[in-house]
C-alpha cells in the first residue's frame, strides 16, 4: 500500500536554511547539507529545497547544495524557487533533483508547465500553488499568490490547481499562506477541496505545529504527503515522532526505525 | 568486474552512478563504474544498467538514434546472457510495446505491454495518478535478488504507466496501487524495477547489492 510521505523542507538563502514566520521573518536554522543529511538518517521520505535567493549567486549555492545531497541522500529531492524556463530545470536536475516546483513562472505563462512537463516528463514537474483565503470573491474561497505570497493573483486557487493537471504538472504543492509559520495546523479545508478535484497527489504546507496536524490533514484533508519546515528543524518534533502519530490512525507510514 | 551505465540522454543518471558507487564500497573486489553510451563499452561490460525516466516513447526513440546500440545490447544480454538491469522506463521498454502518447515498439525481451494506470485503475480522484511514493513488494516467487528484503521494506515508485505483464512466471514481486504493478520483472538474466532504487534508501541499495552480487 502506498505510504503517505512525511517530507520536511528547507527554505534556503544564500546557502542556508531559514525559515521564516508568515514569509518575513528569516530566522538562520542551518547548514542545508547537513540536515538534509540528518533528515534522510531520521526517515524522511523525500527533501525538498526553497531556494529564496533573490541573486545569481544564491543560486549557484543552491546547485552545489543540491549535488552534495545527491552523493549521501538516496531519497527523492525536489528544488524548487525561481525556475522561470527549462534550461533552468534542465541544470537542477542535472545537478541532482528529481523534481523541480514551479510557482510563479508557471502562473504567468502556464505553458511553462506544458514545456516542462513534455520535456522532463510530468513525473518531476510539481506545480507550487501558495493559496489566500478569499470567500467574497473567489468561487472557491481561495486565491493565487505569487512571488512567495507577496502579490495577489485574480486566479483562483481550485481552477488553477485543475488547470494545472491538464497543463501536466505531476503532483501539486499546495501552500495556506494564511496558515504557514502559525502552527497552528494545516488548511484542512483547502486541501481537500483540491484534492478532491484532482487526480494526481496534493502535498499539505503551511501551518505545522504538531503530529496531529499531520494526522488531521492527510485523513479529512486527503493529501498524499505533508510537508513541514520550523517544526522539524528546531526539533520540536522528529519525523520518527510525527509518523507513530500517523501509525495509530491507521495511515499508511514508510517505518524507518 | 566492468559495470556500466547506459546514458541515452535519459534523466538523472547521476544518483543510479551515486547509488550504485556507493553500493560497491560494500564489496571486497574491485570494480569498474563507467556511464557510457559507448558499443565498445557496452561489448566489454560485465553487467549492464539501462536507468530511465520520460516517457516510452522518447526512451525508445533516443535508444533507437545511437547507432547499432538496440543491435549491441541484444548480442550482449541475450545472446551472451549478460546481467542486464532496466529501472522504471528502462524497464518498461523491455516490452513488447508502450501506450505512452504514442504506441511504440518496444525491445521485446520480456512479454507485455506498457499502459496507462487510469484506464486499468477505477476512476476515482482518490487514487491519485502518478503513483508516486513508497510503496511495498508483495512478493510472488523467491529470487536471490530479495535476499534481506521483506514485505516491510518500501521502494519509491513514480510512474503513471505500467508494464502488462503477459507470462506470470516473468514477475517476481507486484505492488499494490489500485490494481497489482508488476515491480520486479526478469527473464532469465534480464531484471527490471519499476521502482527507482538509486531513490530508495536503504532498500534500494540492498537490492542493488543483490542484483550487483549476480554472478
Amino acid at each position: 500500500m502506498l505510504s503517505k510521505r512525511v517530507i520536511p523542507c528547507l527554505d534556503v538563502h544564500n546557502g542556508r536554511t531559514v525559515k521564516g514566520i508568515n514569509f518575513v521573518d528569516l530566522i538562520d536554522a542551518g547548514d542545508p547539507v547537513e540536515q538534509a543529511r540528518l533528515y534522510n538518517d531520521l526517515g524522511a521520505d523525500e527533501i525538498c529545497f526553497l531556494d529564496i535567493s533573490a541573486t545569481n549567486e544564491g543560486r549557484k549555492t543552491l546547485f552545489n547544495i543540491v549535488s552534495k545531497v545527491a552523493e549521501s541522500c538516496f531519497i527523492p529531492l525536489t528544488v524548487g524557487g525561481g525556475i522561470k524556463e527549462n534550461p533552468d530545470i534542465n541544470n537542477l536536475l542535472k545537478s541532482g533533483a528529481d523534481k523541480v516546483s514551479i510557482n510563479s513562472a508557471a502562473v504567468f505563462r502556464p505553458n511553462l508547465i506544458k514545456e516542462a512537463s513534455d520535456s522532463f516528463g510530468c513525473q518531476c514537474i510539481v506545480l507550487a500553488i501558495d493559496a489566500y483565503k478569499d470567500y467574497n470573491n473567489f468561487k472557491s474561497g481561495y486565491n493565487v499568490s505569487t512571488h512567495g505570497g507577496k502579490k495577489k493573483t485574480d486566479i483562483d486557487a481550485l481552477e488553477w490547481a485543475i488547470q494545472g493537471e491538464k497543463y501536466g504538472a505531476g503532483e501539486i504543492l499546495l501552500t495556506s499562506m494564511n496558515a504557514d509559520g502559525t502552527k497552528l495546523g494545516y488548511d484542512i479545508e483547502l486541501t481537500c477541496k483540491i484534492s478532491s478535484e484532482v487526480s494526481i497527489p496534493v502535498i499539505a504546507s503551511g501551518g505545522a505545529g504538531k503530529p496531529m496536524d499531520m494526522v488531521n490533514v492527510l485523513k479529512k484533508g486527503k493529501a498524499s504527503a505533508v510537508l513541514a519546515a520550523s517544526i522539524f528543524h528546531f526539533g520540536v518534533y522528529s519525523i520518527e515522532n510525527v509518523k507513530k502519530e500517523m501509525l495509530k490512525y491507521n495511515i499508511p507510514v514508510r517505518e524507518t526505525w | 568486474m566492468f559495470i556500466l551505465i547506459i546514458d541515452y540522454g535519459s534523466g538523472n543518471i547521476k544518483s543510479v552512478y551515486n547509488s550504485v558507487k556507493k553500493t560497491l564500497k560494500n564489496f571486497q573486489k574491485s570494480f569498474e563504474l563507467k556511464v557510457s553510451r559507448d558499443i565498445s563499452d557496452i561489448n566489454k561490460a560485465d553487467k549492464i544498467i539501462l536507468p530511465g525516466v520520460g516517457s516510452f516513447d522518447q526512451c525508445m526513440n533516443r535508444i533507437r538514434k545511437i547507432n547499432d546500440l538496440v543491435e549491441t545490447l541484444k548480442y550482449q544480454v541475450i545472446t551472451k546472457k549478460k546481467h542486464f538491469l532496466g529501472i522504471c522506463v528502462g524497464m518498461q521498454i523491455l516490452a513488447d510495446y508502450g501506450y505512452e502518447n504514442q504506441k511504440t515498439k518496444g525491445l521485446s525481451w520480456i512479454n507485455g505491454d506498457v499502459k496507462p494506470l487510469k484506464n486499468s485503475t477505477h476512476n476515482s480522484k482518490d487514487l491519485k495518478i502518478p503513483h508516486m511514493g513508497w510503496n511495498n513488494l508483495i512478493i510472488y516467487k523467491y529470487n536471490y535478488l530479495l535476499d534481506d528484503i521483506t514485505q516491510n521494506d518500501q521502494f519509491y515508485f513514480v510512474h503513471s504507466f505500467f508494464f502488462d505483464i503477459k507470462h506470470n512466471k516473468n514477475i517476481i514481486c507486484n505492488t499494490k496501487h489500485g490494481i497489482n504493478i508488476p515491480a520486479i520483472v526478469n527473464q532469465d538474466n534480464i531484471f527490471g524495477f519499476q521502482f527507482h532504487p538509486e531513490k530508495s534508501g536503504r532498500s534500494g541499495l540492498k537490492i542493488l547489492y543483490n542484483w550487483l552480487k549476480l554472478s
